[in-house]
């Protein structure tokens, strides 16, 4: 497979990767200026790190914004796989066609449109806005995106697979725990991280529900951007940025165990073609 | 039993979706009938369609975002051939993912730097000899951020449906005696239309709403239905009109998902 992409394909992606990196590049290196604008650099010092370690209130920001993705994955990657299975199960097409259009209805609904209804549902249910709010709003606009990453690898699995099983006399607990659970288990892992990544980028809905006393980082970034610049905010970008490369780097190495784990099943479904 | 079983499945995500799809939007449709002072009204909507400044508004909204979402496409389809051919394509479409995991308000912070009078931008303009420009603020900047931003989304479904194409095709196809361009528009782009159709999906319908760029890039002066609907809810707290709005950009969206998925079931029987 690996070949044919000439020198111009190769020069173009390098373009657009420096563009794209640009970006992030220049908001970390000034992150080290001994200055107060990103427009001259004016010599290294690690001053905004310090800032940055000493504010209180944003460690506990940070805090918050990460117990809030893990929490929110964790509860949208097991609805959204049942969610899958149960969409998966239902044979009957238009029925599967329903679920599946209410199921993007928050994928591809507008941020603003997710976080002003759910204010009006929470105020409607007379729910405090805070920390409830925002995981209960992150929970359920992972969901969708979950069931997407886990359905195909559900579609894929050869409904022989199952059969045998069930021919050999396993009970639909062992079904799920011995053969689609481990082979849908790379979608999930996918489905995980995803979740965790639209946790720590959404910004639009966590500011509609977030009400007064909890803050995410995304919001507390728009809140001081819209003050102007302030170099402290380029050392949390630095900061981000090596938590991304880690997180990559996890979910990379999971990827890559799966792959090979996944070839074996690969194997197994030659036969029956 | 067996039934049962499976019925364990449903519970959870029906629940999800009567309580976070369908209520929500039951609510606000519900509200876009009320006005101020919580009396039942239609004047909402016949503020939204005889007030020429809404009008504008969602048409320039619309422009925005087909304009991002053009921009987008024209850079990601290169980008995601290009990639699918490369040797170690998982590691380059990493380098696509990573940016993606970079918080939204932080690359829009960036662009706050770059832009600026003396940002990185007008001074590399200088280098060449042009004069700095005034470059925060304006339709273009906004629209380039934005495109900068959904580009990844775009790239990745492009990209995976590229993968999905066998070999053998692109094969046969040069076996033929197609070249390189009739295997292009005659074999990939046809199999990667869902690719481009999910990424439209992916990337048209948050452009829309886009507030918080609109409102550190754009300035003050690019209003689109996000920002509006953002200004009706949390600072002058008229949900009903914030909610016409909203049921606006709904509609719009169900447009765009029919648009997408239609063609998508024609092409499946």
């Amino acid at each position: 497979m690996a070949n044919r992409a000439s020198k111009l394909g190769k020069i173009y992606i390098i373009v657009i990767f420096l563009l794209m990196y640009i970006p992030i590049f220049y908001l970390i290196i000034y992150s080290f200026s001994n200055g107060t604008t990103m427009a001259n650099f004016n010599g290294f010092t690690l001053r905004h790190y310090g800032e940055l370690f000493a504010d209180k209130r944003m460690l506990a920001i940070f805090l918050d914004t990460i117990l809030i993705a893990l929490l929110s994955s964790l509860f949208s990657t097991i609805i959204g796989t049942m969610g899958a299975i149960a969409v998966h199960n239902t044979k009957r097409r238009h029925q599967r066609e329903t679920l599946l259009s209410l199921n993007s209805i928050l994928l591809v609904s507008p941020d603003v449109i997710i976080g002003a209804s759910f204010l009006i549902f929470f105020t409607a249910l007379k729910l405090p806005l805070g920390f409830w709010s925002v995981l209960l709003s992150h929970i359920a606009f992972e969901i969708p995106i979950v069931l997407l990453m886990v359905l195909p690898r559900l579609d894929e699995m050869s409904p022989s697979l199952i059969n045998a099983a069930m021919d050999l006399g396993a009970t639909p607990a062992q079904i799920l725990s011995k053969i689609t659970l481990p082979f849908i288990q790379p979608g999930i892992i996918a489905g995980f991280f995803m979740a965790i990544t639209y946790s720590l980028d959404d910004f639009a809905v966590t500011f509609f529900v977030t009400g007064n006393g909890f803050t995410t980082l995304s919001v507390e970034i728009y809140s001081r951007a819209r003050q102007g610049i302030s170099l402290e905010i380029n050392a949390l970008a630095g900061i981000m940025f090596i938590f991304s490369l880690i997180l990559v780097g996890i979910y990379y190495l999971i990827e890559n165990h799966n792959l090979s784990s996944g070839r074996k099943l690969d194997r197994v479904e030659v036969p029956d073609r | 039993m067996k039934r049962s079983f499976k019925g364990l499945f449903y519970t959870p995500y029906i629940l999800w979706l009567a309580m976070f799809v369908i209520a929500p939007v039951a609510l606000i449709i519900y509200y876009s009938f009320f006005d101020i002072h919580h009396q039942f009204t239609f004047s909402n909507y016949r503020v939204f369609f005889e007030s020429g400044t809404y009008l504008t508004m969602t048409a320039n909204s619309v422009l925005y975002a087909f304009l991002i979402t053009v921009i987008s496409i024209l850079i990601s389809y290169p980008m995601a051939l290009v990639i699918s051919k490369l040797k170690h394509r998982d590691l380059w479409i990493l380098l696509v993912i990573l940016p993606t995991w970079i918080n939204l308000l932080l690359k829009a912070y960036a662009f706050i730097g770059l832009l600026s009078h003396d940002g990185l931008v007008n001074n590399l303009f200088g280098f060449f000899g042009i004069p700095a420009q005034q470059m925060l603020f304006t339709d273009t900047s906004f629209i380039l951020v934005a495109a900068y931003i959904q580009i990844p989304f775009m790239i990745l479904p492009i990209y995976n449906s590229m993968t999905d194409i066998s070999d053998s095709y692109i094969r046969a196809s040069s076996d033929l005696g197609a070249s390189k361009w009739q295997t292009l528009t005659k074999i990939i782009i046809p199999m990667t239309m869902p690719g481009i159709k999910s990424g439209i999906q992916i990337v048209f319908i948050p452009s829309l709403s886009l507030f918080m760029l609109s409102r550190l890039i754009g300035g003050n002066k690019i209003i689109t239905l996000g920002t509006a609907v953002e200004e009706h809810f949390l600072t002058t707290m008229n949900w009903g009109m914030g909610s016409t709005i909203g049921v606006v950009l709904i509609i719009s969206m169900v447009v765009v998902m029919l648009f997408t998925n239609t063609k998508r079931k024609g092409r499946r029987s």
